[in-house]
């Protein structure tokens, strides 16, 4: 499962020339102030640009020297347009999917089965939530709904990316199917649950396109602190013309603007909304759609995560590994017999036994087949056994009570080693079934739970993130306390009713913790409501699907680390650029600061430690500086910062070196090169 | 210490390490016998605050239960944030209001041995707000312009009044990271009475005492006339100094019975008298900080903040000392000493002491000075300056320190959370968009007004006009006077003629502005977080208690005030400093 959804994961690269295209257009629309309204830090820059440019037109028709006010005019229009571009390029990335979903669904007409029994054509998008409709071979599903009736293999890789297709089926945990999917056999009578524009392509492409975004409330706290600083710097900066002038020194609107600029954190204010939208790309390249930006970083936070055990931890069905046979039994009759027993059990079980019987053969592909006039006898949960009947030869396999009687019944003995060995097994968490040819107990054959691939290292992993994981089981304790030791789960509820689910979470809760829940049956659906992050397949049912607040496209329960990491990315991504474009501002300051006020005293020089070249080459450095980071930065932005599990310290004290001291020391050499290159071209 | 100018005469290095020694081991004796005391007291606040029983409890309870009974409090009684703040706000503008008509009155009112007047009305309004948002900035003379009723009654209870308030704020701020999804964080008038009753009133009848027996003057007689050498008649008004002089250092408000404040003889005579009182101002924010440990069920939480106050204490100490022991340039180049800068120092006090004092009086809201600031050089103006432009957070005043340190925590453990991937917290409380509006509004909103203020009074003329002294100096004259109102210190500069109407008007106003940017937002914060679940930590959250934590608290501390003040620093103490390393006109 891990391997296939990591496959799946397509990955397009950062720029490509449409995109590009697309966004440099886009961000033209960036420029109208109405938009920049949701973006303080940015609308100041525009006003700061529309002022300079102003004065520089004033100024030339005026006659006077206009260089350096043209040349920081156009710098600071580029800051805004760069900021506008990163948006703009995160939406087109977003548009670019949305349009190949998209067309997946064009023109589809859709069989509607009417109240009195008669069908009509209609098109998918007069489909409303309740319309039962009808899907033949080779047909595309309209919308998205539920099977009332039937079964089929669906292709869903217009949704997921997935090429095998999947079987679903009315009743059960596997009825929802999704709009745009094909059915690629059989017959199926669905009912559609939502109406056009609300359906999972629908929030899919909204998502991805930007469209329902709203401020997460980190993005919210985050937002206020830059407008906090903004506030200050604009203080700060006007108060220098009255310190000037009290120290008789003059300053020009230009240069107060560009280092208004320069201090306002305009990398992250100009980055800020792409690296939301990016976020939510990167979520749904991995195939899960979230249903809201909250829930997403909510992820991120999540410290307990409520698991199933059958089909999350384990593939759900027990398979034998092991033959114990009886005392005075050889290995070969234990192997022969359980062979037999199996041979025509199509049980995931049987099968199961039948592979480790030729593998302790050493038969491999070679086909083995019952005897012609052998007779099967199922699995009942009546008689609790199975087996076969050749002749008068009655190969059984069972519970061991079950065979217990059988044996006794039939005048046979059943030896205490091999009840010995039966609790052994049990003890281990395994479960034990008995062999017996006529009244002849042969041996035990141990059958386990067998832990999905890769979920152990997942589980770890998650453990690394500070992420409990607490298994949910109908199983007895011991069994429970097998796998869960097995697979290295924090915590287990064995025995556990289907209303144990929310109970557990309300409980975790209450504690204070925030609780992820992965759920697909119906039974799920309020536990899945009340977790703080809830997933639900796919594959799973409307109820899941609707009290969730994320979809996972590829129905892979371990795809919560996924959307842990993208939370988590997201957040860091937004601190690690606050960091550097606050940390940034002492070396504009040590640029332009002196700038200011070295002609009118001197010794203020000692300030210019970069040694930049002339006030002119100072100040326009640090605002090409400012303008340039932006897009520099944008690859990082889209991409985001990698997580990696680590301790809490160890995650901070590098982000910290890299974007803290990183974003101190940087500009430094930033502004001295670019002032070389200024002063090389003689454009100051 | 390369020189890199001609001019000046080199000092022997012999002396300045000598001295710098000389400087380190009193900083070090003061704070080996200030970290156990403050642990004491913070065990015994934490007590105090969380209503329990105390060995001071046999002698005190009745008192507390008189008060209790006579203003009707409600010993079990609970506010939200809400009525908490506006209680506050109340509390302190009838004080404020009270101090005011006992002022303009004072002529006509007893206890007034001097035949002072009423005071003029606008140096009325400032040091009524002065004295009530726990500021003490004197625009006048003391013991000259004050009777001894408006002492006692006005300035002192005041000392006592504005302190309690400031400790009542931090203690349900504190509160309120202690309870979980809790509406109210206890009632101000408990803890009001308690923070009176308890701490502060034993606390300064101990020191008053020990003053007495150091000569500090008490007593309530009319001043005294004395015959000089000359011949001349000196009148010395006299007061009860040393009960006014506990309170005014363990308060941290600062403002003298003298204006010549602890460098009087009559305030502080002595060397002893001089340490003591050192200590005594920066006993109570010390404490408190490790009592909010206490309180909040993590000793090393408060131990954390301590270290990383320490810290910043400790670097600008570093500068002031390595400024004061340097010395001066012009006077070296004048003859008249070629060591230390003497200028403006107590003889008796000396230069470690004197700048050990300034650093801690700046650092906490104290403000009360034992030299004339405006004699110390531009560097240690620099750290004076920055250590009351940050918001007073290095110890800070009696509780609103530990608020203001709390608002950086706030900013800190936000870009901390976020940078870990996780949704900011602090003690397990969620800090969401109400936290950092207000941490937000609390650490910038004084210094923008003390920014507007400063630049307000450089352009008008009615600013410029009280300066005594040019250029860069001037300017960091009067940004000291905003930096002191709006971090309500009340320590001076002088230099500055700032009893007009235009300074006391607008000092004023920078005085409220950061006194209540600071109490406010401390109570929302409080009120915010108590309303919050408390989330367990896991090995997912960051350990607020370690080294990197302190780091990261300093840092933004510093990242704050340089960004805030590099332009005004640039202009004002920098300058001045290159400027007379120069050898220019300073």
């Amino acid at each position: 499962m891990t391997q296939r959804s990591q496959a799946s994961t397509q990955r397009r690269p950062t720029f490509d020339r449409v995109l590009l295209m697309r966004a440099a257009w886009g961000s033209l629309g960036k420029l109208d102030p109405r938009k920049l309204v949701r973006n303080p830090v940015m609308l100041i820059t525009e006003c700061g640009a529309v002022l300079t440019s102003v004065l520089t037109v004033v100024g030339a028709a005026q006659g006077k020297a206009v260089s350096l006010g043209l040349q920081v005019s156009l710098w600071l229009w580029f800051t805004v347009l760069f900021a506008g571009s990163a948006e703009a390029l995160a939406e087109a990335q977003g548009a670019a999917r949305a349009e190949s979903l998209r067309r997946s669904r064009r023109d589809l007409a859709a069989r509607r089965r009417l109240a009195d029994g008669h069908i009509e054509t209609v098109s998918a998008d007069a489909l409303r939530k309740g319309d039962i409709i009808l899907v033949a071979d080779g047909e595309t599903i309209p919308g998205d709904g539920e099977i009332v009736a039937g079964t089929a293999l669906v292709d869903e890789s217009a949704i997921t990316g997935e090429s095998a297709p999947v079987v679903r089926e009315a009743g059960g945990d596997r009825s929802g199917v999704t709009g745009g999917s094909r059915v690629l056999s059989g017959q199926l009578t669905v009912r559609i649950t939502a109406d056009p524009g609300e359906t999972f392509l629908d929030h899919m492409i909204a998502m991805v396109e930007g469209a329902r975004r709203q401020m997460t409330p980190n993005e919210v706290a985050l937002q206020i602190l830059l407008v906090g600083l903004t506030v200050l710097f604009l203080v700060v900066v006007l108060c220098i013309p009255a310190m000037a002038h009290y120290m008789g020194v003059a300053t020009t609107v230009p240069v107060l603007v560009s280092l208004l600029v320069c201090l306002m954190p305009t990398t992250i204010g100009g980055l800020l909304p792409a690296i939301g939208i990016a976020g939510m790309d990167r979520l749904v390249q991995r195939n899960v759609i979230a249903l809201s930006g909250r829930a997403v970083e909510a992820a991120g936070d999540v410290d307990t995560v409520v698991l199933d055990k059958t089909g999350t931890i384990t593939l759900g069905n027990r398979m034998a590994t092991e033959l114990l046979p009886a005392p005075g039994v050889t290995r070969e009759e234990l192997v022969d017999a359980a062979l037999l027993s199996s041979l025509p059990d199509e049980t995931p079980e049987g099968r199961s036994i039948v592979l480790l019987c030729k593998s302790e053969l050493g038969i491999r592909g070679r086909d083995i087949r019952a005897p012609e006039q052998a007779v099967f006898i199922p699995f009942s949960a009546t008689t609790r056994m199975s087996g076969v009947d050749v002749g008068s030869r009655r190969v059984r396999k069972g519970a061991i009570d079950a065979m217990e009687d059988l044996v006794r019944g039939l005048g046979g003995y059943f030896p205490e080693a091999v009840k010995a060995v039966v609790e052994s097994v049990a003890r281990n968490g395994d479960t034990p079934m008995v062999v017996a040819d006529n009244a002849r107990v042969l041996g035990v054959v141990r059958l386990k739970d067998v832990l999905k691939q890769g979920i152990k290292t997942r589980l770890a992993e998650l453990r690394k993130m500070g992420i409990r994981s607490v298994m949910i089981t109908g199983d007895n304790p011991l069994t429970a306390a097998s796998i869960a030791a097995e697979a290295g789960l924090d915590d287990f509820i064995a025995e556990a009713k289907p209303d144990a689910k929310l109970g557990l979470i309300r409980k975790y809760q209450g504690d204070g913790h925030l609780v992820a829940m992965i759920g697909d049956g119906t039974n799920d659906a309020p536990a899945l409501a009340q977790a703080d992050v809830a997933v639900a397949m796919n594959a799973g049912t409307q109820a899941a699907r609707e009290a969730a607040n994320m979809i996972d496209l590829d129905s892979n329960p371990t795809k919560l680390l996924d959307i842990v990491e993208v939370g988590k990315e997201i957040l860091i991504t937004r601190g690690a650029l606050t960091t550097f474009s606050v940390a940034n501002d002492m070396a504009k300051y040590f640029a332009i600061v002196p700038a200011i006020f070295a002609a009118a005293y001197p010794e203020l020089g000692v300030l210019n430690i970069m040694r930049l070249t002339t006030p002119e080459s100072a100040v326009l450095a640090a605002v090409v500086f400012n303008a340039l980071i932006i897009p520099a930065l944008i690859p990082l932005a889209l991409r985001g910062v990698h997580f990696r599990a680590r301790s809490a310290s160890a995650v901070l004290r590098w982000n910290l070196l890299v974007y803290g001291a990183g974003g101190l020391l940087l500009p430094f050499l930033g502004i001295k090169l670019l002032d070389m290159l200024l002063a090389a071209l003689h454009l100051v | 210490m390369a020189r890199a100018d001609a001019v000046a005469e080199p000092i022997e290095p012999l002396f300045l390490a000598r001295s710098m020694t000389q400087a380190v081991v009193s900083t070090v004796e003061l704070l080996v016998l200030l970290l156990p005391a403050a642990a004491l007291l913070a065990a015994y606040m934490a007590r105090v605050f969380r209503g329990e029983r105390t060995f001071l409890s046999r002698g005190l309870r009745p008192v507390e239960k008189l008060i209790h009974r006579l203003c009707r409090i409600d010993e079990n009684g609970e506010m939200s944030a809400k009525t908490y703040a506006l209680c506050v706000v109340a509390f302190t503008g009838a004080g404020c209001f009270a101090l005011f008509l006992i002022q303009v009155f004072q002529g006509v009112l007893p206890l007034n041995p001097g035949g002072l007047r009423g005071v003029r009305w606008d140096t009325a309004i400032n040091t009524a707000i002065s004295f009530s948002t726990n500021t003490n900035w004197q625009a006048y003379a003391g013991g000259t312009t004050m009777s001894v009723l408006t002492q006692m009654l006005g300035l002192a209870v005041q000392n006592f009044l504005s302190a309690a308030v400031g400790m009542a704020v931090a203690i349900a701020m504190v509160r309120g990271f202690t309870r979980r999804e809790s509406s109210t964080i206890g009632s101000f008038w408990v803890d009001l009475v308690r923070s009176v009753v308890y701490i502060l009133l034993p606390l300064a009848l101990l020191l008053s005492v020990i003053l007495v027996s150091q000569g500090v003057v008490q007593t309530l007689r009319a001043p005294v006339e004395a015959r000089t050498l000359e011949g001349a008649t000196q009148v010395i008004p006299v007061g009860p100094v040393a009960s006014q002089e506990a309170i005014k250092e363990l308060g941290t408000n600062g403002g003298g019975y003298y204006n010549a404040n602890s460098a009087h003889p009559f305030e502080n005579p002595t060397g002893l008298s001089n340490f003591l009182e050192n200590f005594a101002l920066l006993l109570v924010p010390t404490a408190l900080v490790l009592a909010f440990g206490l309180m909040v069920g993590n000793r090393r939480q408060g131990r954390a903040l301590l270290a990383a106050m320490f810290v910043l204490f400790a670097l600008g100490l570093g500068l002031s000392f390595w400024a004061e022991l340097s010395g001066s340039p012009r006077l070296s180049e004048a003859g008249v000493s070629g060591g230390a800068n003497l200028e403006g120092k107590e003889m008796r006090i000396g230069v470690p002491a004197t700048a050990l004092w300034s650093q801690s009086t700046t650092a906490t809201s104290t403000g009360a000075v034992n030299s004339a600031h405006d004699s110390a050089l531009p560097l240690s103006g620099l750290a004076q300056l920055f250590n009351m432009g940050i918001g007073e957070v290095i110890f800070g005043g009696v509780g609103v320190g530990l608020v203001g340190m709390l608002f950086y925590v706030v900013l800190a453990m936000f870009i901390a959370g976020l940078m870990i991937g996780r949704t900011p917290e602090f003690l397990g409380k969620k800090l969401g968009a109400r936290e950092m509006v207000m941490a937000v509004v609390g650490i910038l909103l004084p210094p923008v007004a003390l920014l507007v203020g400063a630049a307000t009074a450089l352009v008008v003329p009615a600013g410029t006009a009280a300066l005594g002294n040019p250029s860069a100096r001037g300017l960091t004259e009067i940004l000291y006077a905003y930096t002191s109102a709006a971090a309500n210190n009340g320590s001076a500069m002088g230099g500055l003629s700032a009893n007009t109407p235009f300074y006391n008007l607008t000092l004023g106003l920078a005085m409220l502005v950061g006194r209540f940017a600071t109490l406010l937002p401390g109570l929302a914060i409080g009120a915010g977080v108590a309303r919050k679940k408390t989330v367990p930590s896991s090995i997912a959250t960051f350990p607020t208690t370690g080294a990197l934590f302190v780091i990261v608290v300093i840092g933004v501390v510093l990242l704050v005030g340089a960004l805030t003040y590099f332009p005004a620093f640039s202009l004002g103490p920098i300058l001045e400093h290159l400027l007379l390393r120069a050898g220019g006109a300073a």
